[in-house]
């Protein structure tokens, strides 16, 4: 099957604005006419149900989490990029275009790409307006600090909390649309399957999550903003409940998944303390402006580092390896994520890793302690340093932080066309659901300028043409594919809840995160996918014999819930290891050991590679299909990526 | 260790079901603190509570509270009985949606954190932990010690926002704001709705919560124009809600995690009274079509 992706003609900054002139409009009164189901409350959920309620289209939005509040856009900490260039630093909408699509090791499309640098200045003037307090200079106005990959100032903050903050100001934009009775909130009701109708999205199935109580909801269109994948790898910097369910079944009901194997492993997390362990807790990028990343010259000082015969503090200057600084003198410690990791790990394979296990590098701020007084660093990073004490029981003020990679983010999701709907018509995918701006690596403070691009400036446009396409006829409810889905779905949890094996569906997602973090995280060979595809294929078989479902389905059952959405990470690991192993190349966080510069940094290989693979479901225990998007150039030129 | 091309060293592993990545990771695989919990369990909204006595054993002080419940409940279900329910999510102290009430605090006994946060080290080998829900009848239980806030989110919609819609606004930088009221408006806006407050309050009152997104937006050059009729709204319908009144005892500041401060109530009230004694004409709701 072709894809087009349906990027307008024309110059890179007229694509948008003729594309916007050229999309049908539904008049006024008829919008209310059109239902949209919105599932996901994050970023790109809540600013997509707001913006759509606002122009009149009646939404119905629905979360898994008891408030539309609690979603993981929530956590994000560090920043949002614009191309405001407030600085006078050289910015511009080219600049971070340029950047990004650098960012993403050539991957991204440049139409998308362009756009979101495009719409990322209105971002910033919409958070203000409805109250988000960025943070600001005494002369009142705007404050930035520079993210990775970039040698401009160009991100928006909310001291380490800005996911919060813009989180909650597109609740409140949710929540007035509420009252307002143009947005029905569904809480605590999870997407569980997709319906279908003649080849277009119509409805979904939902279970309800305090009674068990299985519906449908018939729409117009269906928009998925669902949040990214990693916690396919059982330990993240997600959320414990972020899931790729919905997803994963719209998949299964034919939408794409485009590079699935695109993840992003987050520099600078805090160390795994053990086999307890149940998730990760990210230490910001932004601490990447002051922290200065090192370990020991040699293995032997590290050893001393180890078993705790000398703390950092002793650690000689010329015994310590800035080795970001040194490899890297343009960019320095404000390398992108990708790169950063690697040389982490590179230190760690090495020998001189650091902490009690050897799995980390240090984060030291003592210079800058030094340089600008503690004060300023608390006013800056106050809560990311409590955060760090908290956890680790080690004071970042007085010793540097441990800090380790860890899966952050996906950059692989389900296939879209520049107007973000997928192959499906009828179903879109918004923000880290969808694939299309980041290439294969993002670059830090993007994913929120994406999530709300996408939601507030994007889909209000996009989505009008296709439903002035199809008319405001109301959808069938009784159309009998509502009534197969739901039976298909209630035929699922009943199937998960008869197992009654030897083993926690806990224990199978650990073993799941064991395969994928060892096989396809940071780096990945041919030989280790291959095992890797053996080894969740009997995983799977595994868990739909011996797997422990407890309790009923009408009540309250984390443990059905967690079944379910551990079912589907295991089919997806399976498909993330097959693209793995189709991309015989190096390109951002997807690193083949095969295909590596004398330098060790990411060979591309664009004569073969330079395309999406958006994979096709064909059936149950059935190969998938590959289809390929190739990615035209027309504007910058591929090289190999330097942050020397 | 010898690296290979690029310095990356692959290790090879054989037979996943032995291996596991964070025992070569780990400092410490499990503990060795044993604790006694008596845990809130009900079944549903309807259904009468009790307390349920369970042992936690080989418990690490690196662990956090809820990864102890966690150890707990995978040893419920290897013996097919049902796991404790809790509400969690992000696991990092933003999400709000932890909300468990240990030994008689909400969030426990450390300030300023959320029960994610809280780690097995602040309790001492062989002690006895009492857990429970939030208690507060605008608070209903929904099963063991998990609760439904949702009448948190109500009062967020009766008017807990600046009336904009998306498009057509101004320049951010064309409303410049001093920087004290931008970061006073901050301190405000980090309340994360968990509900400490109320479960914290002999009079489950939910005036801190309110009053935080009440001063964040009456402290905005944004939020001027519908200042008034907002407070009237929130606070109209958290009385509606069935939350207690406040009686200045504190209690929700001590044990807010994320350190909101009385001055939000004090600054709540001022505008409530100025609204209701001066500005009775700007107390309709602005915010209709």
């Amino acid at each position: 099957m072709s894809l087009d992706a349906k990027i307008p003609q024309g110059p890179l900054a007229e694509k948008w604005s003729k594309h916007k002139f050229n999309l049908k409009l539904v008049n006024p009164a008829n919008k209310r006419k059109y239902d949209i189901i919105v599932v996901g409350t994050g970023l790109a959920g809540a600013s997509a149900a707001a913006s759509l309620a606002e122009l009149g289209y009646n939404v119905k939005s629905f979360c898994f989490q008891d408030s539309p509040r609690r979603a993981h856009s929530i956590a994000a900490q560090g920043g949002i990029n614009a191309a405001k260039n407030y600085r006078n630093d050289g910015d511009s909408v080219y600049r971070l275009f340029y950047d990004t699509i650098k960012g993403g090791d050539y991957r991204s499309r440049e139409g998308n790409v362009y756009r979101l640098a495009e719409v990322s200045v209105n971002i910033i003037d919409q958070c203000v307006a409805q109250g988000v307090p960025f943070a600001r200079e005494y002369g009142g106005l705007l404050d930035n600090r520079s993210f990775g990959g970039a040698q401009v100032s160009r991100t928006f903050y909310a001291r380490g909390q800005t996911g919060q903050q813009l989180l909650l100001g597109a609740y409140s934009a949710l929540n007035r649309q509420i009252h307002l009775g143009k947005v029905k909130m569904y809480t605590r009701t999870e997407m569980l399957d997709l319906v279908v109708i003649d080849g277009q999205a119509k409805g979904i199935v939902t279970r309800n999550l305090k009674t068990g109580e299985i519906d449908t909801h018939e729409g117009h269109a269906v928009l998925l903003c669902t949040g990214g994948y990693g916690n396919v790898f059982y330990l993240s910097t997600n959320a414990i409940g972020s899931n790729v369910t919905a997803a994963w079944r719209a998949h299964k009901r034919g939408a794409f998944f485009a590079n699935p194997c695109y993840t992003q492993i987050h520099p600078t997390c805090i160390p795994v303390t053990g086999d307890h362990q149940s998730k990760l807790t990210l230490m910001s990028e932004s601490l990447r402006n002051d922290g200065r990343v090192w370990a020991p010259k040699t293995v032997e000082t590290a050893e001393k580092l180890r078993k705790k015969q000398i703390s950092a503090a002793e650690v000689k200057e010329e015994d310590r390896d800035y080795f970001l600084e040194r490899k890297y003198p343009s960019f320095g410690n404000l390398v992108p994520r990708d790169v950063a990791s690697r040389n982490a790990k590179e230190m760690v394979d090495e020998g001189r890793g650091v902490g009690g296990s050897g799995f980390a590098v240090f984060l030291d701020f003592a210079d800058a302690i030094k340089r600008l007084g503690e004060d300023t660093v608390r006013a800056k990073y106050g809560n990311l340093f409590d955060m760090y004490y908290q956890i680790t029981d080690e004071n970042p003020y007085k010793q540097p932080m441990r800090i380790y990679p860890a899966v952050h983010y996906t950059m692989g999701g389900l296939w879209v066309d520049y107007n973000l709907s997928t192959n499906v018509p009828g179903l879109y995918a918004l923000g880290e659901c969808n694939f299309s701006d980041h290439g294969a690596n993002r670059l830090g403070a993007s994913a929120l300028m994406q999530g709300l691009a996408d939601g507030y400036f994007v889909i209000p446009y996009t989505l009008g043409d296709y439903l002035a396409t199809i008319g405001p006829k109301p959808v069938d409810k009784n159309h009998q594919a509502f009534e197969q889905a739901k039976q298909d779905a209630i035929a699922h949890i009943n199937k998960l809840l008869a197992l009654k094996g030897t083993k926690t569906v806990s224990e199978y997602h650990r073993d799941l995160g064991h395969i994928m973090w060892e096989y396809c995280g940071m780096a990945r060979t041919e030989e280790g996918l291959t095992k890797a595809k053996g080894l969740i294929q009997q995983l799977k078989a595994d868990f739909w014999t011996n797997a422990i479902v407890t309790g009923e389905n009408e009540e309250i059952n984390a443990a059905l819930e967690r079944a379910g959405r551990v079912a589907d990470f295991i089919e997806l690991g399976e498909l993330m290891v097959t693209d793995a192993l189709m991309r015989r190349e190096s390109c951002g966080g997807h690193f083949r050991l095969e295909s590596q510069t004398p330098e060790g940094e990411a060979l591309r290989n664009d004569d073969e590679f330079a395309f999406v693979a958006a994979w096709e479901y064909k059936g149950e225990n059935q190969p998938e299909q590959l289809n390929k998007e190739e990615l035209v150039f027309e504007n910058v030129k591929l090289t190999q990526r330097s942050y020397k | 260790m010898q690296a290979v091309s690029g310095g990356y060293n692959y290790k090879k592993i054989t037979d996943y079901t032995t291996y596991n990545p964070v025992t070569h990771n780990s400092k410490n695989m499990s503990g060795n603190m044993n604790l006694t919990l008596k845990v809130w369990r009900q079944k549903n909204s309807q259904a009468a509570g009790k307390f349920v006595t369970y042992k936690a054993e080989g418990i690490s002080p690196d662990m956090s509270f809820l990864e102890m419940l966690d150890v707990v409940n995978e040893s419920l279900t290897l013996k097919g009985d049902e796991p404790i329910h809790f509400d969690h999510d992000c696991r990092e102290g933003i999400c709000g949606m932890c909300s468990l009430y240990i030994n008689g605090r909400p969030h426990g006994p450390k300030k300023a954190i959320t029960t994610c946060q809280l780690h097995m080290r602040s309790f001492s080998d062989g002690e006895t932990i009492t857990i429970e829900p939030w208690r507060s009848a605008a608070f209903p239980v929904v099963k063991d010690l998990a609760t439904d806030r949702s009448a948190f989110d109500r009062i967020q919609q009766a008017g807990g926002y600046i009336s904009v819609n998306t498009g057509g606004v101004p320049d951010a930088n064309e409303i410049p704001i001093p920087k004290v009221i931008a970061d006073e408006a901050f301190n405000s806006a980090t309340c994360i709705g968990c509900g400490a407050c109320v479960a914290a309050c002999k009079n489950a009152s939910a005036m801190l919560f309110v009053s935080a997104k009440v001063s964040q937006l009456g402290m905005l050059p944004q939020g001027q124009p519908e200042r008034y009729s907002r407070v009237q709204s929130m606070v109209a319908q958290m009385d509606a809600e069935g939350f207690g009144n406040c009686t200045n005892t504190g209690a929700c500041e001590a044990e807010c995690p994320k350190e909101i401060t009385l001055t939000n109530i004090s600054r709540m009230n001022n505008d409530y009274f100025s609204a209701k004694l001066f500005r009775e004409e700007h107390a309709h709701d602005q915010n209709g079509d």
